[in-house]
């Protein structure tokens, strides 16, 4: 077991090292963040649409896409100088290197969603008060089930030739159902019901994590192997 | 195919592009899984369990070196892939061992392509690996960058580590050679002890025209 978590935490913290210093995907997915809620913003015809109808909607489009252009950086790195040799040489289990990805995946989406938020309340303009909690636990929930199912598409899709367009086609579809319960949890929340009124949308979004997180650590072995 | 290696041999595998070299370096190190057959080292089934690859050690055509990451945090987290002790520490003689020590703290994309094949070959040998895989180690190198790799592989030739070196350039790896198997179309052509460069130059003419 040890052995196991020093080999994920020395993944982890490698791609976040590589990540720092380059910051390349991070400046892309929350500049592209930025964009996506610019453009939401203003291409949004107020007569016919209010501002409270559309923003969960376009809170968990722009993290999701955000999300993709992320992920799919996650392995695409390790293609440069065939660094996944070097990983799949060494005596750490592919679970254990899932694990590492998986960790590194969670900071980058998070720190995505952190970005986005404010910027998210600025351009929209909504009231948080009373509905920050609720949507930082259906963002924490839905986070942790989109990461895991990226992660393993993206290692999927590394090798493959259009590895970047690959990676959200096949990825989008499994995301639909937690996109579609975060965004049924938040417009509730920003229409100021109670956050019990949320709890259904919550446990779905935990079954969708418990299910497709252990999914990927089973599968991902597998999908490593030539 | 079969092929006997001791501790302190160097094995030069020779054959034209397209032989299978790299392939069967890719199945020895295990990072291809055989159509039929099994790979064993020391008498271990590859693939049945993780540790037995903490005895191989591969340098492929690629680096397998972060480019944004400096040499020195290359083999650290090579040190700490591999559980070894002091990675900053080891990552620094590592790269002493393969006269990188000044450069240690620069980013491999900076680096010249003789000094990160010799960056390579320390994170190869970063884990004291007992079987050593070289796919095409002197390849592209001047005649400096080449000379220090090959005195670093006899210098573990030394201390007993079995050397597999694939190279389609006979010349250049001759000297360092024990045996010299030539490889056609996924087959031994020949196999045995080093013997007279001339006459092999010539059978491998023979080999690669048929």
């Amino acid at each position: 077991m040890a052995d196991f978590l020093r080999g994920a935490i020395a993944v982890a913290a490698k791609d976040i090292r590589v990540e720092q210093r380059s910051k390349t995907a991070l400046v892309s997915a929350i500049a592209f963040a930025a964009l996506v809620l610019v453009i939401f913003n203003f291409a949004r015809d107020a007569a016919v649409t209010s501002r409270e109808a559309l923003a969960p909607s376009v809170l968990w489009i722009t993290v999701t896409f955000s999300g993709v252009i992320g992920l799919n950086r996650s392995f695409a790195l390790e293609r440069e100088n065939a660094a996944l040799d070097g990983l799949l040489l060494a005596p750490v289990s592919r679970s254990a290197l899932f694990l590492g990805k998986y960790l590194a995946n969670l900071v980058f989406v998070f720190t995505i969603e952190a970005v986005a938020l404010p910027l998210f309340v600025l351009f929209f303009a909504v009231d948080l008060h009373g509905a920050l909690g609720g949507i930082v636990a259906a963002a924490v929930l839905a986070t942790i089930g989109f990461v895991a199912i990226g992660t393993v598409f993206a290692a999927m899709t590394v090798r493959t030739r259009f590895a970047e367009l690959m990676m959200p086609l096949l990825v989008l579809p499994f995301l639909i159902p937690p996109v579609m319960w975060a965004v049924q949890a938040t417009s509730r929340l920003l229409a100021g019901r109670p956050m019990g009124e949320i709890g259904g949308w919550l446990l779905l979004l935990a079954s969708y994590d418990l299910v497709f997180v252990a999914a990927s650590l089973m599968l991902f072995p597998a999908l490593m192997d030539e | 195919m079969s092929l006997d290696a001791h501790a302190g041999e160097c094995h030069l595998i020779v054959g034209p592009n397209g032989a299978g070299k790299s392939t069967l370096l890719r199945l020895l190190a295990g990072l291809a899984r055989p159509t039929a057959g099994v790979v064993m080292i020391e008498g271990v089934p590859l693939g049945s369990d993780p540790d037995i690859r903490r005895h191989i050690g591969l340098l492929s055509h690629q680096s397998h070196l972060y480019g944004d990451l400096t040499a020195v945090e290359n083999l650290a987290f090579t040190a700490r892939l591999y559980g070894l002790p002091d990675p900053d520490l080891l990552a620094r003689a590592g790269l002493d061992s393969v006269g990188l020590a000044g450069r240690g703290d620069e980013p491999v994309r900076r680096l010249s392509r003789g000094m990160v094949q010799r960056a390579a070959v320390a994170r190869a040998l970063l884990h004291r690996p007992r079987l050593l895989l070289l796919d095409e180690p002197l390849t592209g190198l001047d005649l400096d960058a080449g000379d220090r790799i090959a005195a670093v592989l006899r210098r573990e030739l030394r201390q007993g580590v079995t050397v597999l070196m694939a190279s389609h350039d006979v010349q250049e790896s001759w000297d360092l050679a024990s045996h010299v198997h030539l490889l056609s179309r996924g087959a031994w052509a020949s196999s045995g002890p080093r013997g007279d460069l001339n006459a092999f130059l010539t059978r491998y003419q023979e080999v690669v025209r048929g």
